[in-house]
């Protein structure tokens, strides 16, 4: 007899957008490439070097934290994403060894005792970056001056751990927003837009981080919300102080390009497990992150803001989720 | 972007691929008839039919074999000229053996209705008309199969004003709605005339997805020309435009109310295709015996619109065109993004049954499933502005209650949150589980305040 055709069950629906969650997170690791790359160029191998470290401790805490499939949570990218940001936002003379540790503490106390992927309330990268001011405020402070040279390594990145020793050879150079802060000296826009400042590895390109955010806005991942809301109270708000005092207060185009305002909005403040959902939400979210970024910078005791005013939006993420319900259909 | 357009839809929705050109252009072709046809006694909303016939007898095609079973209910009639071999339990398309009429094909049946004799409806009052068209056995064409008379049986303190069909025809692939509204724009007008007869509605609106500039046309053309108040809206391609609610959003700019109906915002909903068949049924003496069905999809050698006998096996409609070009096979009843999975075969072409989609099992498989990180996509495209994630996330913990807080009860498991979701979690597939727990507590409540 010939064989009939038989049918297998599942529920609708039955069609699927093509894309996914890996995917995506990948496709933003694809947008870090060329940032990771500009900072190479820009600061050195010894900046290549601190993105690497940094990785490595988010991959293998990753792997370490992982329960039943070992390699399945680093298959869907996140944790390289965390590494890379983390990476990105030190400075590029900063010890290998404790750049390792911050991604050790970013995806260990960021993300897997929270219960893995999509659990944490903060972003993970800042966790790390959070520690890592918190362990060693002089090495994260000390920024080297941009040096073109291919293979130019800077003395603290091999420093041993736990020594506690100055670094010798580096040649620091005060960053953009403290020579703002303690000296009122305003850098060139133009500079800060191609990144020849002093600055963290990848903090310092804020034409290209804008051009890789406008990519992501393109391509729906990243919500068009949180860089309207961000970018739009900082360049309004920090207008109207100019305006004030163009003396004491710097310009709008100052404040947006300089220090991690760019990659803190396009990449961290739009990480899509720590933002909240409903779109009045993310306008609140935004608007909140913006305040607190030019709050800190003018007045506050460091010069720059926009990790802990990323961090203390992450934590008010679940109370504006409930307050800015969405009114269903029908209900009108 | 909804902002640079004034064509008419609603706000949310997602944007499937249409797969329409498979049959989108194939005439309505009709299936010759088959040896034997099963008839269920409960293919519709409501009580089972009653059956009128005994084993043996001779019936002739059209004629009725069951009567309603109640006011919601509708009668049953005979696609062929035959002999009722047995009234028996038979498989159906819910899987369910259900008490079925066996009728075996004379073989010089003819395609001729002859059996009815059906009265000038300007003639009949509104009772007797809706009494009428529960004797055709009219029900939804659409896929929900309620019955057509109680839709149409306006009660008592409501009006209605708009009369709206529905042509969007939103899912994937379907494409018998459309070919109706090509080849029978007459019988669509005329059914329209039949029913705000009685209705008495201000204007009627026929709603139609723009990608279908034919079945536009016909109906303009024919709209025009009766010289009636109906217009024929072009609605935007967005799923799920052809969701009732959605519709009168995207016409009249106003929602439903939850939990009420469109005709609380005076409106009555119709699909195209069931009007068509009023029609057919007041002026040419047919009652529902026979549908057109798309048969489709990947998996069949030559997709069609085909006009079914009701009762003909699956099997044979599938023969019809040309077989099944692959092993590992995914039959669909409606389309993908609503329909249901059908295990055999072997069960009759039903008066709910719109669609045969024929895929294979790597087009529908289950996907990997990841953590939700709360992205927003669902909530984007959620239609009735639900909170899919958080309700997905309530119901992996079984927080049933907490669902019923977030309105789950108004999901109507259109399925874009599915759909768009990139970690590939079913969340309308917990949605269901959650509101049919819900609905079971709630008639345990009810029947446990009766019993005190």
């Amino acid at each position: 007899m010939k064989k009939q055709p038989t049918a297998t069950v599942s529920t609708s629906p039955y069609l699927h957008d093509a894309t996914s969650t890996p995917r995506i997170m990948w496709e933003v690791v694809l947008t870090l490439v060329p940032v990771v790359l500009a900072s190479y160029y820009i600061f050195g191998l010894g900046a290549l070097l601190v993105v690497v470290a940094a990785t490595l401790g988010c991959a293998v805490t990753e792997y370490v934290f992982a329960t039943g499939d070992k390699w399945r949570p680093l298959k869907d990218g996140s944790a390289l994403i965390t590494g890379l940001l983390l990476g990105l936002c030190l400075p590029p003379g900063f010890p290998l060894w404790m750049a390792f540790l911050g991604g050790v503490v970013a995806i260990g106390m960021g993300k897997a005792i929270w219960g893995g992927l999509g659990q944490n309330v903060f972003n993970p990268a800042l966790v790390g970056r959070a520690f890592l001011q918190a362990a060693f405020p002089t090495a994260i402070t000390t920024w080297s001056a941009p040096d073109g040279g291919w293979f130019s390594l800077n003395g603290t990145n091999a420093a041993m751990p736990f020594y506690q020793g100055e670094a010798v050879d580096a040649i620091s150079g005060a960053t953009p927003l403290s020579q703002m802060k303690f000296d009122h000296v305003f850098a060139n826009t133009s500079d800060l837009m191609l990144g020849t400042i002093p600055g963290s590895v990848g903090e310092t390109s804020g034409l290209l981080l804008l051009l890789m955010g406008v990519y992501l806005l393109w391509r729906g991942i990243i919500n068009w919300r949180i860089p309207a809301s961000i970018l739009g109270t900082v360049a309004l708000l920090s207008a109207v102080f100019w305006w004030m005092d163009p003396t004491v207060y710097p310009p709008p185009g100052f404040m947006l390009f300089s220090g991690g305002l760019m990659l803190g909005t396009f990449y961290m403040a739009t990480d899509l497990v720590t933002s909240p959902i409903t779109p009045k939400g993310l306008w609140v979210y935004g608007i909140g992150i913006g305040v607190l970024v030019v709050l800190i910078r003018l007045w506050g005791g460091l010069p720059e803001g926009v990790m802990y005013a990323i961090l203390l939006m992450n934590a008010s993420t679940p109370l504006i989720n409930r307050f800015t319900k969405i009114k269903p259909y029908g209900y009108r | 972007m909804d902002l640079f357009s004034n064509i008419a839809t609603f706000r949310h929705g997602v944007h499937p691929e249409e797969y329409k050109h498979y049959t989108e252009d194939k005439r309505i072709e009709r299936m010759p008839f088959v040896d034997e046809y099963v008839l269920p006694l409960g293919q519709h909303i409501g009580a089972p039919s009653r059956e009128i016939v005994r084993k043996g007898q001779y019936v002739k095609r059209g004629e009725r074999i069951a009567e309603a079973g109640g006011f919601v209910s509708v009668a049953l009639h005979s696609p062929v000229d035959g002999t009722v071999k047995a009234i028996e339990l038979a498989e159906t398309i819910t899987g369910k053996m259900v008490q079925s009429i066996r009728i075996e094909t004379d073989q010089h049946s003819s395609q001729l209705v002859t059996a009815q004799e059906v009265p000038d409806p300007f003639t009949l009052s509104y009772d007797d008309f809706i009494t009428s068209v529960q004797q055709s056995g009219l029900v939804g064409l659409g896929g929900a199969a309620f019955p057509a008379h109680v839709k149409f049986k306006i009660p008592e303190g409501k009006t209605c004003r708009y009369l709206m069909l529905n042509g969007c025809e939103c899912e994937p692939f379907l494409t018998s709605d459309h070919r109706t509204m090509v080849e029978h724009p007459a019988d669509i007008i005329d059914g329209i005339k039949i029913l705000n007869h009685f209705v008495g509605a201000e204007k009627t609106f026929i709603g139609i997805e723009n990608n279908k500039p034919e079945a536009i046309k016909a109906l303009q053309e024919k709209a025009a020309s009766s010289g009636a108040p109906i217009e024929v809206v072009p609605l935007k391609v967005k799923y799920p435009q052809g969701a009732e609610k959605m519709m009168i959003t995207a016409i009249l700019g106003q929602e439903v109310p939850s939990g009420k109906l469109p005709l609380d915002v005076e409106v009555l909903v119709s699909n195209v295709s069931s009007i068509a068949a009023l029609s057919q049924w007041f002026r040419q003496g047919k009652p529902l015996i026979e549908r057109v069905v798309t048969v489709t999809g990947t998996a069949i050698k030559r997709p069609a619109n085909v006009l079914v006998p009701i009762g003909t096996s699956m099997r044979e409609v599938v023969n019809h065109c040309g077989g099944i070009t692959s092993a590992d096979l995914r039959m669909l009843l409606g389309g993908p993004m609503m329909g249901m999975v059908q295990r055999s075969l072997d069960v009759p072409v039903v008066k709910g049954t719109s669609g045969m989609l024929m895929l294979t099992g790597k087009e529908v498989g289950n996907m990997d499933e990841y953590s939700c990180v709360r992205c927003g996509r669902c909530v984007d495209a959620c239609p009735m502005f639900l909170n899919p994630s958080l309700l997905g996330m309530l119901a992996k913990k079984g927080l049933w209650e907490d669902m019923q807080d977030n309105h789950v009860l108004d999901c109507f498991e259109c399925g874009s949150c599915s759909f768009v979701c990139p970690s590939h979690i079913p969340l309308v597939q917990c949605f269901r589980v959650a509101k049919g727990l819900l609905r079971e507590r709630k008639a345990r409540e009810l029947k446990a305040e009766k019993g005190q």
